[in-house]
Formats: C-alpha cells, structure tokens, sequence
C-alpha cells in the first residue's frame, strides 16, 4: 500500500497530460464535446473515483481522535 | 436561431428578490449567533455535513469560476477545463484529505481560529506571524476585487445597463458586507450552502437552455470547426504543453487560502471531510464543464452585438479581450426574461462567494493582529467582535474602489496574484504539519519569497513564463526549497511543542 498508492497518484497526475489529444478536437462526443474536452470531464469523474478509494484506504481516523483528547501538559 | 434585446427588467426584479433572500438568510444566523469570538467566526465549530459541504464548495466556486471560466475558453478554447477544473479535480481533494484533516485536528485541539496562529504555535514564533498575515492579507485582495467585480458585471448585464456597472457593484459589495457583518461564519456558510445549490441547479439549465436557442451546440462545434478562425479553439494546439503543466500548481492555493483554510476549523466532526473530498471532482465537473462549454460556442454567438465586438476585435488584434461577461450575455439573450432572472440569480450565488473571504480577513485581523498584541484581554470578546464588523466594512470599502479601477479580466486578476502566491504558501501548511524539522526562520523565508516574487509579477508583461513555465512554479518550488533549507540551518521549536503537534 506504501508504494502503490503514490504510484497510483503519479500515474493519475501523468494522465493529467494528454498531449496525444492536443491537437484532436475529433471524435465530437454527442455532436458537441471536442475529443479533450471529453477526455477532462472523464478525468474529473476518475478523480471522484480515486478519492473514494483514497477516502477508504488512507483515512486518517486515528487524528479524530487525537483532536477530542485535551492537550497534555 | 431565436433571440431577443438582451437585458431587462424582469430579471433585476428576479436577482433583487434573490440578493433579499440572502440578506434573510443572514439576518436570520444573526439571531442565533452569541458575541462570542469563536461563533461569530467560526459558526461555533458545529456545522453539520451537508452544510460543510456545500458550503465550502460555494466557499471555493467564485465570480472566477463561472464568469472567468467562460470569459477565459472564449479567448483561449476548450485548454481552459484542463487548466482549472480538472486540474482542481485532482489536487483540491488531496489537500483537503491531508491537510484540511490536520488543520481541522489541530485547530480542534488547541482552539485555534486561523492559520496564522497554528504557525505561531507550533514555531514559537510571534511576529513572524504577523508578517505572514500581512502577506495572507494582500494576496486575498484581488480575490475579493474579483468578487465585486463580477457582482458589477453581473447586473449590468442582467439588467441591459439599466443598473450601471459601478451601482451593480456597490449593491452586491453592500449585500455581501450586510450578511457577513451580521451573520458571521455561521451566515455565511448557510448563505454559500444556499448559493451552492442554486447553482448547482440552474448552471445545467442555462446550458440547455442556451444552446437550445443558438440553434444546438452539434451546429455549432460543425461551423467553429469549419471556420479555420476558430477550429483551434477546439483543441489546444496554440497552447504550450509546460504552461498546461505549470497550472496544475495553480489549485494547491486552495489549501492556502485564509478563507478554505480557516473554513476547515468549522466542522463538527472530522468525518465531515470524507463526502467533501468524493464529492469535489463532481461539484466541479457541474459547474466548468457547462461554463467552459458556453464560453467557446460564444464565438459563433455574432447576433449579440457586445459579442459580435468582441470577436471582431480579438480577429482585428490577435489577442484576448476582457470577456467577463460572455456567460451573462447569452443568458440575457437566449433565455425567457423570467428564466434569465433565475439564472442571473444562480450566477449571482457564484459571483457572491467573496463573503467568505472577507469574513476571512476580518477573522485573521481580530485575531492574528487586535487579540494577539493583547487588545482582547484589555477590551473583551465582544468589543473584538465589533472590531471584526468594522473591519468587514473597511475591507469591502477598499475592494469596491479597487474593483471599479480594475483594468485586468477576472481570470487574469485571480491567476497571476492570488492563485501564484496562495500556491507558493502552501509549503508552509505542510511544513508546520507534517515536518518536525521547520521552523519560523524557514517559513519567514519562505514567506519573504513570495512576496517579492508576487511584487515583481506586478510588473512583468501578461503571460510571463521562465524557461516556458508559468510563474506559480517556479514561486512554489522557490518555497518548498528555502522552507527546507533554511530549516536545516536554523534552531528547532522546542522538543515539547513539536511532540504536541506529533502525538498522533
């Protein structure tokens, strides 16, 4: 798990970078939506995705925790 | 392709309607509010989920992201999504997953309200604090002008210049101020979570509303693609592969931003924060996509005669045009006079999202500034609270007269100042939560380099890049290297003050 979620952060940014789309406005999705455009509104659906798997695999439950305890002194 | 006069007054009297339902909301907080520091600015630490949610999403959705988003793909195309929405998709979720957490923790655990106190705490510093609120303070600024900016832009259009750009911006700065003032943190997140919703829901609806009346968007994209003019606005040809990628430092300044920052210490739990980070990508996913969508198709919107000037100028010129108001012209012009009124309204709720920021100054002034050099002691919570209204009315003041002098777009005031230098703050977050080895020396560092840095951009020519990247790179990376490197060289806190914050 160590490795393999900031790999997997890696490769998600990498995928950020979609120069073999740079100059492809074709296929037009649904007519309209430009071969980039739809690539970047998938990309932001993926992060929701990735953010639940984050949200379950690295949740930080014990800081909650750690937060109610009064300060030692 | 229908159409019609664009502007009216329909939908000033739909918006003002609006603007007074905002006020209620406010209004309303106000009366369950206490004269306590902590209710007023951070809502008590109690807001429920939902609230914490929409809110803070509204918080960060600004006049920047509906009409800079459109105003911006007008003049540069479809690069617009990648270089803002999908970009935030990404980052924003991550820092409030690993650090909007430990802020809220921290905050919770030793009752701090801003940043700036976290860092004085867990420094043992003093005055280093103050410079780094005095810079926090400058870089919000523009973001505030933007606001009112929008808010000038927004009803004048609406209303076909029967409400003048300068009496716009007053109305909304007024409004803004009025809730905010009365209804502090706990106004203005239930206000933002109102905003939030609305729209949320009315952004689809001008979509399909508009292109419905510009005769469908398939049309469209065929003739944009036909005309070699505007076919590149389809792709992203004419924009460089390391600028795209210098922009995805741009959304690490969410973190940073006094405002999302100090709006992370009003959860009531910290679980709060797990719909909010899934939730985020989609939020935004609602609001740029329809946003950038309209900016583009707005090239072959040549009825509209404000449009109509505006791309034959950016064809005579060769370069982009202020187009702040794009959005706002189709909607005027495509949309049922009622239906533009309630549209106007849902982009007023974005264009409106400076309150929190305001809110933000005023919160980090009493607190970073009057309550630290010992005014609260000599003068109580409730004159402190008193201190924080005036300084609302001031900071709205000053916003309002810079807004009306502004010469520079919406986007372009965000991007360059605010975005560049809360990014490059943004080291300092990670390094007093998550490095046992930072100290003041490093952040004062850290925090003099951006200063400069943001001073000097005052002065470079729009579009400035080193070796091809956008400035908010190298001030970030310029950051993360003195933070560290000074840190090495320079005395740690005490050992008992780092295990505090290390004790997890």
């Amino acid at each position: 798990m160590k490795i393999a979620i900031p790999l997997l952060l890696a490769v998600y940014y990498a995928l950020h970078q979609d120069f073999w789309n740079w100059t492809a406005a074709r296929p037009l999705a649904f007519g309209f939506l430009p071969a980039g455009l739809l690539y970047h509104g998938l990309y932001t659906v993926g992060c929701a995705a990735l953010m639940a798997l984050l949200v379950r695999c690295l949740w930080p439950a014990d800081l909650e925790a750690w937060a109610e305890r009064k300060p030692e002194e | 392709m229908g159409g019609k006069e664009t502007g009216g007054v329909t939908p000033v009297i739909f918006v003002l309607a609006y603007l007074a339902i905002v006020l209620y909301i406010g209004i309303f907080a106000f009366r369950r509010s206490r004269s306590q520091a902590e209710d007023y600015f951070l809502a008590g630490r109690s807001l429920g989920p939902w609230v914490f949610v929409l809110s803070l999403f509204g918080t960060h959705m600004t006049a920047f992201a509906i009409l800079g988003s459109s105003g911006h793909a007008f003049n540069f195309g479809i690069v617009t999504f990648g270089l803002m929405a999908s970009s935030s998709a990404f980052v924003v979720p991550l820092c409030l997953l690993f650090i909007g957490t430990r802020l809220w923790a921290a905050g919770k655990k030793f009752g701090h309200i801003t940043p700036v106190q976290i860092f004085r705490d867990r420094w043992e510093c003093g005055h280093i604090g103050t410079v780094i609120f005095v810079l926090q303070a400058a870089l919000l600024l523009p973001y505030i002008v933007i606001g009112v900016m929008g808010g000038g832009t927004a009803l004048s259009v609406i209303s076909g210049g029967l409400i003048p750009f300068w009496a716009g911006g007053l109305l909304v700065a007024a409004v803004v101020m009025s809730y905010v003032f009365f209804g502090g943190m706990r106004g203005t997140a239930w206000v933002n979570a109102f905003q939030t919703v609305l729209f949320l829901t009315f952004g689809l609806i001008a979509v399909f509303v508009i292109g419905n009346g510009m005769g469908g968007f398939a049309s469209i994209a065929e003739r944009m693609l036909a005309d070699p003019k505007t076919s590149h606005l389809l792709t992203r040809e004419k924009f460089s592969l390391l600028a795209f990628l210098s922009y995805t430092f741009n959304p690490l300044s969410a973190i940073a931003f006094p405002h999302i920052a100090i709006f992370c210490l009003t959860a009531k739990k910290m679980t709060q924060f797990k719909r909010t980070v899934m939730l985020y990508p989609l939020c935004i996913l609602l609001i740029w996509l329809p946003c950038v969508c309209l900016g583009v198709f707005a090239n072959q919107a040549t009825e509209i005669p404000a449009l109509a000037a505006k791309i034959d100028l950016k064809l005579a010129t060769g370069r982009p045009v202020v187009a702040d108001d794009v959005m706002l012209q189709l909607l005027s012009h495509f949309a049922p006079e009622w239906l533009a009124g309630l549209l106007g309204a849902g982009i007023m709720a974005a264009v409106m999202a400076s309150d929190s920021q305001i809110l933000a100054l005023s919160t980090m002034f009493t607190e970073d500034v009057f309550a630290y050099y010992g005014a609260r002691e000599r003068f109580g919570q409730k004159t402190q609270v008193a201190f924080g209204r005036i300084f609302i009315v001031l900071v709205t003041a000053v916003a309002y007269f810079i807004a009306m002098n502004a010469k520079a777009s919406i986007f372009d005031l965000a991007v360059q100042f605010s975005f560049a230098g809360f990014s490059a703050m943004m080291p300092l977050y990670v390094g007093a939560l998550f490095w046992r080895g930072s100290t003041k020396w490093g952040a004062l560092a850290a925090t003099v380099w951006v200063a400069v840095c943001t001073v000097s951009l005052f002065f470079t020519p729009r579009g400035f890049t080193i070796l091809g990247f956008a400035p908010v790179v190298p001030m970030t990376l310029g950051s993360v290297v003195l933070l560290w490197f000074v840190s090495l060289l320079t005395p740690k806190p005490s050992a008992n003050t780092v295990n505090r914050y290390f004790s997890v």
